[in-house]
């Protein structure tokens, strides 16, 4: 391929896929994000759809974005700011013209900007022609009608023709920072390989947004992004949804036990029960019940009967699982409970992000029941806090709560295999001698009580909600039981704290530190570079246990001037870190259902430190 | 696993922890019956599983020196379902009652029976909430006074029945808690029956509904209430066996008195495989205009769900051969640095 124009090299580049939910953008966005992944950049992406499935075209509510931010550097988040918008209609150039940073390229589809779609997008003069995008570097291009040109030789309805006019917008971003098409082709081939004229039809419009910037050679300069410099190993890309069930597979395969989800489909949970239903030779039993109640009560009743029982929901979802939560912690089962959190409360924001569960993990049942709670602070992540939610329960035979988002579990980023032989090894020994067996008998180090299963001759035994006396399991009304059982039930949960790793801070050990849980884990880990790079005194420290927490934490804080919180949510671990340990922190609290940007956390940080 | 060398008596299924139903509750022969049958199925003592959600009769899988689990108000077979999946070997027991599986378990019992997964469903239904001392309950007659109905109930009732044909069930049975005979001859059935067994046992709450299936339960007067249904029998009831169903239009039962022309020849012949609009015009039949048929209304072969979902996966494995992790983990595209 021959370039003419100048070519520079840029260490970093935001894009910004936008268009009609009916244009492709997240395909198009997943595109260019694999052919990134192949030329091995680092990179982090950020789908944000609507909640409708085909609003209106053209308005927009029907707006759907995907940015990808791609980097020859270390990145942790998707971009604060695009560097590159592509607005495929005028909704779409409405919907995200706010957040592309000023000199920013934008490329519209000036075949979407006729006068009906300027009033669908609320528009009152087009914004092509009254000088209003003079601060960017505007590219006009019809890209409806240079699709059809390119198509026209497949004798295909133009509806068809139209839908693939993704495709030459993607081919215009490959030409642009010099991608190849190897990896897009390859996946269309396989995608439509049994509709071989839309394969063709959607090779033709790549190859025709490529060579169109070739030929009329719009771009004066193009970009090269070189690939990054990771750690050694085998990378490949994937989404927050996608790892958690590569970690659960993971973990039925290691234990050598099956097993068994039970689901209700939920967003943004879906994806999980969609990619673990694939997984069937591996032992994986999925169950779609009837509701989220329904769904917990069989993942309880699969692990009292000896599989791994997992339940996936969001917010909603937990709500109507708590009981059955407390079930489990009452009769002391091994049970994963993932909880995908969605803005709330109610239906709330059902596509868009937050992480106000944490509240509602630890403390939303009745009574005093504390579980294990966990949270993934990145896609990746998502895969390695699956397989550590597994080992803790069937370990100490209680519950685990694992805390994700809409943003981490639909965003992407590379993820460096794991070799099977380093997985931690996860060790079920089912009780089988009836010498001295008690159902709740403990282990003196983990209090857990022995996993006897249905069918093992001799340890007949009944389980319930009711209060039982502890060593027989039979009910019990006495009043210091009842006392003794909570206590014990509270220690069993906060001995788990041996088993973890202590927290480490990552930068000064004195100063400002800055505390985060799951899904900010990106944007503070960014924010904080870049706050050290100015020579502030200033520290990262991630909880991923947030049930119990590192039992060093309380000495990691006291070594701290001051403790900011940034969370999307309004203080909940603020809260939590106040009560348990005495100290006052700085709260960095948004709920927009949008993830932090890095410039806000570092905004802060350089107010405080 | 081993299989019990010792043939198994009643005795072994019952526990060391002292029974706290009401004396003269009609669960204590439910329990009797339950633990009379259990020996005889060929099925080791390991292998049964009791699931309870909330209520009195909720409290069975305590009084069952198997496997148990008191689960959740009305989720038990959401609990029954995971159960029964993860291990087909075992022979799954629900015990649950009106307000239990009818009101704040209608969502589960209902999709239980569609998938039809093999599990035994009895429901005591006593017309009345128990436990928590006597409100009126989904199966409660209209205008029914109870705590919580001081000028009597204004919802119309559930037909257990009705609810478990509608639902698809494949074996649907009715039985009578003291009717010893009956029930353990109707629960056996359902224990061999492969798929949801749903048997409704009439149960006398005798402390906050006590004689509300009287005319069933007392000796002198069932034989004339009762119509005993038994496969390829024409529908005949009463003391002296003289009376009888005769079909007046489509689905329009009627009761006959035999002699005077009338024959049992122009009676309606059970037959349990027959399509679920017959099951249900029997379930329809209530009293006082008709007598409550008791026993198999229907016992059907379909697809049963925990078999088929094991077949599934053993199917895809075949097909796919045993899943290689490292092989998943590396899937789709990668790169290497």
């Amino acid at each position: 391929m021959s370039i003419s124009s100048a070519v520079e090299t840029l260490s970093k580049v935001v894009i910004r896929f936008a268009g009609d939910s009916g244009d492709g953008m997240q395909l198009t966005g997943t595109q260019f994000t694999a052919t990134a992944a192949s030329i091995g950049n680092d990179l982090a992406t950020f789908p944000d759809y609507p909640a409708e499935i085909r609003a209106p075209a053209g308005t927009l509510p029907g707006v759907s974005g995907f940015q990808v931010n791609f980097s020859s550097e270390d990145i942790f988040t998707p971009g604060d700011a695009p560097d590159v918008l592509v607005a495929m209609n005028a909704a779409a150039l409405k919907a995200n013209l706010r957040d592309l940073r000023s000199g920013g390229i934008l490329i519209v589809n000036t075949d979407a900007f006729k006068e009906i779609d300027l009033v669908k997008a609320g528009y009152a003069k087009n914004p092509l022609e009254d000088g209003s995008l003079a601060g960017y570097r505007l590219y006009q291009v019809e890209i409806t009608r240079l699709t059809r040109a390119a198509l026209k030789e497949t004798g295909l309805p133009q509806r068809i023709q139209d839908r693939c006019k993704n495709f030459f917008a993607l081919g215009m971003m490959y030409y642009l920072y010099h991608r190849p098409l190897e990896v897009s082709n390859r996946w269309i081939d396989q995608k439509f390989a049994k509709s071989p004229e839309l394969a063709e039809a959607n090779k033709l419009a790549l190859k025709g947004g490529y060579a169109y910037c070739e030929a009329a050679e719009i771009f004066q300069v193009t970009y090269e992004v070189p690939p990054a410099h990771l750690p050694e190993g085998t990378y490949r890309n994937i989404s927050g949804n996608q790892a958690l069930a590569l970690g659960f597979v993971a973990a039925a395969q290691k234990s050598g036990r099956p097993l068994f989800l039970g689901s209700y489909p939920i967003t943004p949970a879906s994806d999980i029960l969609h990619e673990l239903s694939q997984y069937k030779n591996f032992g994986i039993y999925t169950f779609q019940a009837e509701d989220e109640i329904a769904a917990i009560g069989a993942a309880i009743g699969a692990a009292f009967a000896g599989s791994i029982g997992l339940t996936t929901t969001s917010g909603p979802g937990m709500a109507l699982k708590m009981e059955f939560i407390g079930l489990a912690i009452m009769v002391e089962l091994p049970l994963v409970v993932v909880d995908i959190q969605r803005g709330g409360p109610s239906t709330g924001l059902p596509t868009k992000t937050e992480q106000a569960d944490l509240l509602q993990a630890l403390y939303g049942r009745p009574s005093e029941a504390p579980c294990i709670v966990l949270a993934a602070r990145s896609a990746s992540d998502c895969f390695a806090m699956a397989y550590e939610a597994v080992r803790l329960a069937i370990k100490h035979m209680t519950p685990v709560i694992l805390l994700s988002d809409g943003y981490i579990a639909n965003g992407a980023e590379p993820w460096r295999l794991p070799t099977v032989e380093d997985l931690a090894p996860i060790d079920v020994s089912f009780r089988t001698d009836k010498e001295g067996f008690l159902p709740y008998l403990r282990d003196k180090d983990t209090l857990a009580r022995p996993w006897a299963i249905p069918g093992t001759p001799g340890l007949e035994h009944r389980i319930g909600g009711i209060e039982k006396a502890d060593g027989t399991g039979n009910i019990s009304y006495e009043p210091q039981n009842h006392e003794n059982m909570v206590r014990l039930r509270a220690e069993k949960v906060a001995r788990v704290a041996v088993d973890l790793p202590p927290a480490e801070a990552e930068g000064d050990d004195s100063g400002l530190l800055v505390l985060g849980w799951g899904s900010t884990y990106g944007a503070i880990t960014g924010a904080v570079r870049r706050a050290r790079a100015e020579g502030r005194r200033v520290a990262h420290l991630h909880l991923r246990h947030l049930n119990p927490m590192p039992m060093n934490l309380g000495d990691v804080l006291s070594r701290y001037e001051r403790i900011l919180i940034p969370e999307m949510n309004m203080g909940q671990l603020a809260l939590l870190i106040r009560a348990k340990y005495l100290r006052d922190v700085v709260q960095l609290d948004k709920v927009q259902g949008q993830p932090f940007k890095e410039i806000e956390i570092l905004t802060k940080i350089q107010e405080l430190a | 696993m081993s299989t019990a060398i010792t043939p198994l008596t009643k005795k072994d299924f019952a526990t060391d922890q002292e029974v706290r139903w009401c004396p003269g509750c009609g669960d204590y022969a439910i329990l009797a019956a339950v633990q009379s049958v259990f020996p005889d199925l060929g099925i080791p003592k390991e292998n049964f599983v009791v699931v309870s959600g909330i209520g009195c009769a909720a409290r069975f899988p305590y009084y069952m020196n198997t496997y148990g689990f008191h689960t959740v108000h009305g989720r038990a077979p959401a609990v029954a379902t995971g159960i029964k999946v993860a291990n087909p070997e075992l022979s799954v027991w629900i015990a649950t009652g009106d307000g239990d599986a009818l009101s704040i378990g209608g969502n589960h019992i209902i999709h239980l029976m569609r998938r039809n997964v093999d599990v035994k469903v009895l429901l005591f239904n006593n017309r009345i909430y128990g436990l928590t001392k006597g409100q009126y309950s989904p199966t409660s007659e209209l205008g029914k006074r109870t705590k919580s109905t001081p000028f009597g109930s204004v919802d119309r009732p559930f037909n257990p029945m009705s609810v478990a044909i509608g639902s698809g069930a494949t074996f649907v049975a009715r039985s009578v808690d003291v009717y010893a005979a009956h029930l353990k001859e109707v629960l056996h059935r359902a224990a061999i029956h492969k798929g949801t067994a749903f048997t409704e046992i009439f149960q006398n709450c005798n402390i906050f509904n006590d004689g509300a299936w009287e005319p069933y339960r007392e000796k002198e007067l069932r034989d004339d209430n009762l119509l005993h249904l038994r496969h390829g029998e024409p529908l005949i009831f009463g003391k002296n066996k003289d009376k009888g169903i005769k079909m007046k239009g489509a689905f329009e039962p009627e009761v006959v008195t035999l002699g005077n022309g009338t024959t049992e020849k122009d009676l309606v012949v059970h037959d349990e495989k027959a399509p679920a609009a017959y099951a249900f015009m029997l379930a329809q039949m209530e009293a006082p205009a008709f007598p409550v048929p008791v026993g198999v209304y229907r016992n059907v072969d379909a697809s049963v769900f925990d078999a088929a979902m094991r077949a599934q996966v053993a199917d895809v494995t075949a097909k796919k051969g045993p899943g290689d992790l490292a092989a998943l983990l590396s899937g789709g595209e990668t790169w290497k640095v």
